[in-house]
């Protein structure tokens, strides 16, 4: 039974970086606009240019 | 014309020198309009940064204060090719938004103790049946109390607030028993994990709290899309007032930043845009969406007009005033505030259940304990038992059963172009057993309708184009028939009277019946108005009258099939009323009816045991609106009505108002299958319960199974109806197709609601 002791806290740290990574993603506002995401990533015109901002 | 815009009251002037506004734009559909909005912005001197927010169809714009203004932006929009309207978001709005991303994070939060809890239960579970050492269990146990005691503390708030709030006020909702249940399950749990015994709930308990805030969220969610849609809609609505200042100079202003004591210029064709007295000018106004009068009144300065009647004729200078007691608003006023008093608390079924769900439960685990105790059980044991009565009996599935019902059902309202304001209005709206519909802009199109059929077309198409050079809103509707869109050259207004130009060689002239020379007497028809043109010797009356609804006859033989009261009040003529009521098949109508009359003429219904369903747009009806069990009110109808409805359904169709009640109708049924379910669940799983055999795995079993059963049987809402085709049904021959490039003075957006909608 001694794997339990380092497989369980690693099961729960698994949890919990998922937990943190989706508070993050809550508080960066990136559930604001779902539609506009899935449309944002279609035109193509950003290839061959550098430093684009926004 | 060079006007000045003024956007300042939605501007938001941040201390670094920039400034914030925030837009509702129309006519966004594709990826290639982020894109062509966001750099076409991006491209202008000054701008910080254009973002737009494609679910929501709003675009934030940040800009460095002085280099450029409001007016600009929303002129390169357009340039662009999209509308846009200044928005200020409602401070409800704001509120819901924080509101459902903490639900979010409790959420997430319950999720993630419910999947770790259960990882070290299964393993409990199935350590028991094999080759676990106690010692190894207790430690299982000892890190679920870890994680589910945080996680519920902070997870649980919801449920815990509204239930205090509950008590505090002395009732009880569902909250109450929940927190009860979740509490004492987690108390439960630590005190037998410190006594080393082999069942603990803390799985049960933290998966409960999952299960209700997924439904809690989901109520959350459907509420603050209808409320933003509602928002968008009104920023499109929003419309513009020319301000006069001291100077005698003409400023475009929002309507909402008008202050009492601003004098406005009216146009002939425009809306009048706040309530006030007239201090200049002469004209005829149409006061229809006012008091369902649909004959023009003739004012002259010191006359009072109100907000949303449209000036026929002459341009008027008006004093944006409150009005003064003894007005009609004033009058509408006090009576809105009377029904609302009056209204009776109607209970939500859900709040009828959880009035008789709460001492039922606990009555029974009481009995439970001393039951045990009397049959000789042990103290623990009994206590024990006790607990698992009421882990068992937490209402999981009955906060579940109506909620995920009302979501399902009010995002199908919500596709047939009905928005709910208010959330147990599709309880109110299954119990609906009389349809009072006003007759102005609710029976009838809101804007009127030229009748054709006595009319030479080759006339009739000259008539409307030459209508086109005229702002005045009968010539409007006129010019809605003209098939080719270009004025004629050289077509002059005498303002008030008519337009005049020369058609091909012969002149011609639209406009009154004094203005064309002809003695025609108007007297005959009074449900109409009447435009005349002559054209080369030869003149044509055109009768221009408030059109029915093109679905109207269809819905209400719907409506009338399904056992429904059918009755129409107004506020208009008995002359114009008669008509429409006969051509529906109505018997039972009124008209010239006040404010105070709907009211008396609903109270008595109502005291014959009716519930009223109120269908109606005009500023009269609000107080009726108020005081009916449920209302309804189309997109068009007056501000203040408006917010008095329970619903707003959109377009020309009177087809939602007959959705609304099938659906509703449906939606309850199924919430009382849902709590159907849920007590037989309870009849099943309670005898186990009392007996003492209920262990840890089947309580999360029985929740999580009756959990899924209501939410699917809730789900069935969305399956086609038995013959319920409505929304194909063939509109009858009376509309004709109509050209209509540019938006209707007071229609709502029709194809931006679609838009959203899909």
């Amino acid at each position: 039974m001694n794997v339990l002791l380092y497989l369980v806290p690693i099961a729960l740290l698994l949890g919990l970086t998922g937990l943190i990574a989706f508070l993050w993603t809550l508080k960066s506002n990136q559930y604001d606009d779902l539609d506009g995401a899935a449309l944002r990533i279609l035109p193509d015109d950003d290839i061959g240019r550098t430093n684009e901002g926004a | 014309m060079a006007e000045i815009i003024d956007f300042s009251t939605f501007v938001e002037r941040k201390p670094d020198g920039t400034a914030h506004m925030t837009l509702a734009v129309e006519g966004v559909g594709c990826a290639g309009c982020i894109r062509k909005i966001e750099s076409g912005l991006n491209k202008l001197p000054g701008i910080v940064d254009a973002r737009l927010n494609f679910t929501q169809r709003r675009l934030a714009v940040d800009w460095r204060d002085g280099e450029i203004d409001g007016a600009r932006i929303v002129k390169t929009l357009q340039q662009i090719g999209y509308r846009a309207h200044p928005f200020a978001p409602e401070r409800a709005e704001a509120d819901e938004t924080r509101q459902a991303k903490w639900l979010l994070k409790c959420l997430a939060v319950a999720g993630f103790a419910a999947m770790n809890v259960m990882l070290l239960s299964v393993s409990v579970w199935s350590g028991n049946v094999s080759d676990m050492t106690p010692e190894t269990r207790d430690v299982f146990h000892w890190l679920s109390a870890l994680i589910a005691l945080p996680a519920a503390a902070y997870a649980g708030q919801p449920f815990f607030h509204s239930a205090l709030r509950a008590l505090r006020a002395r009732h009880t909702n569902m909250d109450v028993p929940i927190s009860i249940g979740v509490v004492l399950a987690l108390g439960l749990s630590v005190y037998e994990t410190a006594a080393h015994a082999e069942h603990v709930y803390f799985d049960s308990a933290i998966m409960l709290l999952f299960f209700l805030l997924c439904g809690r969220y989901l109520e959350q969610a459907m509420r603050r899309k209808t409320r933003l849609f509602a928002g968008n809609l009104a920023s499109h609505k929003a419309e513009f007032a020319h301000r006069l200042d001291g100077k005698g100079e003409l400023t475009r202003v929002p309507v909402a930043a008008l202050q009492p004591g601003d004098r406005v210029l009216v146009r002939p064709g425009e809306v009048i845009p706040a309530d006030g007295s007239i201090i200049d000018g002469v004209s005829e106004i149409d006061e229809s969406l006012v008091t369902g009068e649909t004959m023009p009144r003739a004012v002259a300065a010191a006359a009072k007009v109100y907000a949303g009647s449209i000036n026929f004729s002459g341009a008027l200078t008006l004093q944006v005033g409150a009005a003064e007691s003894g007005t009609l608003v004033d009058e509408i006023e006090r009576l809105l505030q009377k029904a609302t008093e009056a209204k009776s608390r109607t209970v939500r079924l859900a709040d009828r259940a959880a009035r008789f769900y709460a001492p039922v439960v606990h009555a029974t685990a009481a009995l439970t304990a001393i039951g045990w105790l009397i049959a000789g059980a042990s103290f623990h044991d009994s206590i024990v038992t006790a607990i698992a009565v009421l882990i068992i009996t937490c209402p999981c599935a009955f906060a579940l059963a109506i909620p995920v019902v009302q979501v399902v059902a009010a995002g199908q309202l919500f596709r047939s172009s009905v928005i709910l304001n208010s959330g147990d209005a599709i309880e109110r709206l299954a119990e609906v057993d009389t349809v009072i519909f006003d007759k102005t802009g609710t029976l009838t199109l809101p804007d009127p309708e030229v009748d054709a059929a006595s009319i030479d077309l080759a006339m009739l198409e000259r008539a409307a184009r030459l209508a086109l050079s005229s702002r005045h809103p009968l010539a409007v509707a006129l010019a809605r028939r003209a098939r080719q869109r270009t004025p004629y050259p050289g077509a002059s207004e005498a303002p008030g009277r008519g337009v005049r130009a020369v058609i091909d060689g012969q002149a011609a002239r639209l406009g009154s019946a004094g203005f064309c020379q002809t003695a025609d007497a108007v007297a005959c028809e009074s449900d109409a108005s009447f435009i005349f043109f002559a054209c080369g010797g030869e003149t044509v009356r055109i009768p221009i009258r408030q059109s029915l609804r093109p679905d109207a006859v269809a819905v209400t033989q719907a409506l009338a099939a399904r056992g429904l009261d059918l009755i129409v009040l107004s506020g208009d003529r008995p002359e114009a009323v008669g008509p429409v009521a006969s051509r529906l098949g109505i018997r039972q109508w009124h008209a010239s009816l006040t404010p105070a009359a709907k009211i008396e003429a609903i109270e008595l219904l109502k005291s014959q045991g009716r519930s009223v369903l109120m269908v109606g747009d005009g500023l009269n009806d609000a107080p009726a609106l108020a005081a009916a069990h449920v209302s309804l009110s189309p997109i068009t109808a007056a501000h203040l009505t408006q917010a008095q409805a329970d619903a707003v359904f959109l377009g020309d169709r009177l087809a939602p108002v007959l959705r609304a009640i099938v659906v509703a109708r449906r939606a309850r049924s199924l919430m009382k299958q849902n709590l159907a379910l849920t007590v037989i669940y309870n009849a099943l799983a309670v005898p186990i319960a009392i007996a003492g055999l209920v262990t840890p795995l089947i309580a999360a079993l029985a929740m999580s199974g009756s959990s899924i059963l209501v939410t699917l049987n809730a789900l069935r809402a969305r399956l086609p109806m038995r013959g319920e085709r409505i929304s194909e049904m063939r509109v009858p021959a009376m509309t004709v197709p109509m050209a209509e490039p540019e938006a209707k003075t007071r229609g709502p957006m029709a194809p931006a609601a679609v838009e959203l909608m899909s």
